[in-house]
């Protein structure tokens, strides 16, 4: 999928595969949510073991992106290092009470809205400056109107009614590029 | 845009928060960590000395050696070192 700044993740793979760190680094920012999310969401993972999951997972992808066959699937291939590094870890013991508590069936669920919620936080990212950080602000920092305002430089009294004209901006953005996710209008 | 619709835009919103900022950090670092490795594999490789140090004690020799190390580093340099046993 293009991105906002306009590289697809298969031009960003080959971009590391060349070594440019810069491309790396734009990766990790990328999906450094969604594999986070996968973690403690999907497998509630905690503590050390969600941070090593996390570093394994881009250690791995690192190490084995010139094995990827089709540069494209970047994404469901993080998904797989990532569901596979947690098994794994709750596999080997460490939080056994854990892994007891995840539900297989929850797991597939959550990794369902996590896919639909990338495909929204890449609209997101494509959005303008001010709408892109008012609603980063308000639902992934949980920031007050006053918190807000006073950061952005706006009458918080005006917050609410520019999160409305964003959300409306953002799910135009959401039918335009990616119609089939999620099916706002059709819900 | 209906309130489901809000709703339903918030909660994907809300389902990915930013991944704590020093992961992040650390992940965007893993070529310069991956590059230490190489060089202390090579130099194990090289060096019976130090490769016996790193068996008997990864965390210190590596210390000693001048690498500040971090678990993903360790696991990663065992799994590479168990080849050369």
């Amino acid at each position: 999928m293009k991105q906002p700044d306009g590289t697809s993740d298969a031009e960003l793979v080959r971009r590391c595969r060349d070594g440019e760190a810069a491309a790396w680094e734009e990766l990790v920012d990328r999906f450094s949510r969604y594999i986070h999310a996968i973690i403690v969401q999907a497998y509630r993972l905690r503590d050390h073991d969600a941070e090593d999951v996390f570093q394994d997972v881009f250690m791995k992808a690192y190490e084995n992106l010139g094995r990827l066959r089709n540069d494209e699937a970047l994404r469901p291939w993080l998904a797989q290092l990532t569901r596979h590094a947690c098994i794994d870890r709750l596999r080997a013991g460490s939080r056994t009470e854990t892994a007891e508590e995840v539900d297989p069936s929850g797991i597939d669920e959550t990794l369902a809205r996590l896919d639909e919620a990338l495909a929204v936080r890449e609209g997101l990212e494509r959005l303008s400056g001010d709408c892109r950080e008012i609603l980063d602000r308000f639902f992934t920092r949980d920031e007050s109107y006053r918190t807000i305002g006073t950061a952005l430089g706006i009458p918080s009294g005006t917050i609410a009614s520019r999160i409305s004209r964003c959300l409306d901006r953002l799910r135009d953005e959401i039918a335009e590029e990616t119609p089939a996710l999620p099916r706002l209008d059709n819900r | 845009m209906s309130e489901d619709d809000i709703e339903r835009l918030a909660e994907l919103l809300r389902s990915l928060p930013p991944a704590p900022a020093a992961w992040v950090r650390a992940a965007k670092e893993l070529p310069q960590t991956r590059k230490e490795l190489d060089e202390i594999v090579v130099r194990a490789e090289q060096d019976a000395e130090f490769r016996r140090a790193l068996f008997a004690d990864l965390e210190s020799s590596l210390a000693a050696a001048g690498y500040v190390s971090d678990p993903t580093m360790l696991r990663a340099l065992r799994e590479r070192l168990s080849q050369l046993q």
